[in-house]
């Protein structure tokens, strides 16, 4: 009952690039860690509710004005960015051309 | 020897001002010898001791600080340990150090991770492992490993870390410093490299316990910039310092876990401690610290996969192929623990066996004041260990991960060393949430009435 993760279309999905070596170790290593994760499905959850988060914090807000303490300037936005533009980032290209 | 002194005994010189910021600087200086060895400082700050005198007045009066470097610091480089973040230098300050900032404190560095604070060992690190100060054929554990390590070889006189599962408390007990992961929602995440978003924790790693309650008093709070942050109101942890635990009821837990039968007769007679300062002790069975270990890694995984998604180096940062093997692990481990079809079966079970985590531990503090068990199920594990299994850190944390998941604080406090290899173990005291208070009275009391803490025995 060994689960098989198809890596490549993980890969794909997380846009992660990876070679076929690292594809057959990944294979490998998640076989390893979904073994340990699934003895999970031996604990009873009949009837339990599941928890996402710890605090029971619920529709958290802000009041709907500027905050300039967090702003950036154009020059500091762009500052650790390898490839700017006329003051704008260069985002790779997700449309083909034709 | 300055760098030697605990933050609280540095705090009164300087302020009687018996020694001088320059003194401090110029041992320090000598103590960073050891990191061509160690590895654990990736950036040093050059403006530091400038930066201390002009802080002199303030009431942390200029003391520098060790930061993990997943904190964003403003003009200070921070790569999270990551290759894909190497020529990262922030705009803006991480909540906790702005805060630390603003209180008098300088940065005089950031310290080696695990990349992404992925793992258990800081062997994962793109920029070379750390060594353990106390026995530099071990490692340090991790994540914050750098920032133990720092205060482990008194580089540092304290350090900030973030625990996300262990990453706090468990490389404090394998380098023999304390270590307080405090509440989840008790200090502010903003700024923080993004992990496990529902767990992430910063807090000190320190000398004393006495340091920790220090510096805690500067970092917790609720911050507007963190929505998870909480508004419960904030004690002054100090005042839990030197308090008496008579009357206390303290359940020991997870003593039947088979790994342990190497170092459970040295963890045991140090429970008597508790005892002979007139608290109750009585072992107590929790739920099995297994199955958190398959909670953690799909809570882990999947929102590993979500908050690393950002990282594509187009507004910073290098592009994907720069990820190491685990950070590749982990993303894509999560993104399919969280795809459609699989998502109930992984990421939903896991959350209801959280929750029965959760009702865990609410009946047990019905009881029990506080818990306690062993941080780590052993000693420091040698250099290369966790290159070994794909769940290394998950198996060295599961003492920790039940309450990490629940988002309880912990404190480790060193509780034996082993003069033959110079390596500890800790002892790690979990309260109920917004409790940080009670377990800094219980481990500042078995500090002071043991031997262990290497500063307080000299």
């Amino acid at each position: 009952m060994k689960t098989k993760v198809p890596v490549s279309h993980v890969a794909k999905l997380a846009n992660i690039p990876i070679s076929d070596q690292e594809e057959k170790n990944l294979e490998l290593a998640f076989e390893e860690t979904l073994a340990v994760v699934e003895q999970l499905q031996s604990v009873d959850v009949s009837g339990v509710e599941p928890t996402f988060q710890v605090t029971g914090l619920e529709n958290v807000m802000r009041d709907d004005v500027v905050d300039d303490r967090r702003m950036f300037t154009q020059a500091q936005a762009l500052a650790n960015a390898k490839t700017t533009h006329d003051g704008y980032f260069v985002v790779p290209q997700v449309i083909s051309q034709d | 020897m300055l760098q030697t002194l605990t933050l609280a005994d540095l705090l009164g010189k300087l302020k009687r001002k018996e020694i001088s910021h320059k003194e401090l600087y110029a041992d320090l200086a000598q103590s960073y010898q050891q990191n061509d060895k160690l590895n654990i400082f990736l950036t040093f700050n050059p403006q530091a001791e400038t930066e201390s005198a002009e802080l002199s007045d303030k009431a942390l009066l200029g003391i520098p600080l060790a930061i993990k470097d997943n904190f964003c610091t403003t003009d200070i480089r921070t790569t999270a340990s990551s290759t894909v973040l190497d020529a990262f230098v922030p705009q803006y300050d991480s909540t906790v150090t702005r805060k630390l900032k603003e209180a008098g404190a300088v940065i005089q560095g950031k310290t080696n991770m695990d990349a992404w604070a992925h793992g258990s060992s800081t062997e994962t690190s793109q920029y070379g492992r750390t060594l353990n100060p106390r026995n530099p054929e071990h490692l340090p554990g991790g994540s914050s490993g750098g920032s133990a390590a720092a205060v482990a070889a008194d580089m540092a006189i304290a350090a900030i870390g973030s625990e996300t599962a262990g990453s706090i408390r468990q490389p404090s007990a394998w380098c023999g410093t304390v270590g307080l992961k405090p509440t989840y929602g008790r200090v502010s995440r903003y700024g923080v490299v993004s992990m496990a978003s529902s767990t992430d924790s910063p807090g000190p790693i320190t000398k004393t316990v006495e340091d920790s309650a220090l510096l805690l008093n500067y970092i917790a709070g609720h911050d507007p910039y963190d929505g998870t942050s909480s508004q419960t109101p904030v004690d002054d942890y100090t005042k839990a310092l030197g308090q008496s635990i008579k009357g206390m009821k303290i359940g020991v837990i997870y003593m039947d876990i088979p790994g342990l039968a190497e170092v459970k007769h040295l963890f045991e007679p140090q429970l008597k401690v508790f005892e002979e300062l007139g608290a109750h002790v009585e072992y107590v069975q929790a739920m099995d610290p297994n199955h958190a270990i398959g909670v953690y890694t799909v809570v882990q995984r999947s929102e590993v996969s979500s908050n690393l998604a950002r990282y594509d180096g187009v507004r910073y940062g290098n592009d994907r192929s720069f990820f190491g093997d685990e950070a590749k692990r982990r993303i894509m481990l999560g993104t399919y623990t969280l795809s459609k079809g699989y998502a109930d079966k992984y990421y939903v079970l896991a959350q209801k066996v959280r929750t029965l985590f959760l009702e865990d531990f609410a009946k047990l503090f019905k009881t029990y004041d506080l818990l306690v068990s062993l941080t780590s199920p052993g000693f420091a594990k040698k250099i290369g260990a966790s290159e070994s299994s794909a769940m290394f850190g998950e198996l060295e944390d599961m003492l920790v991960e039940p309450s990490s998941i629940t988002g309880l604080p912990g404190l480790n406090v060193p509780c034996y060393h082993d003069p033959k290899t110079n390596l500890y173990l800790g002892m790690n005291i979990m309260a109920p949430m917004w409790h940080e208070s009670r377990m800094i009275s219980a481990g500042d009391a078995f500090e002071k009435h043991t031997n262990w803490n290497p500063w307080r025995a000299q």
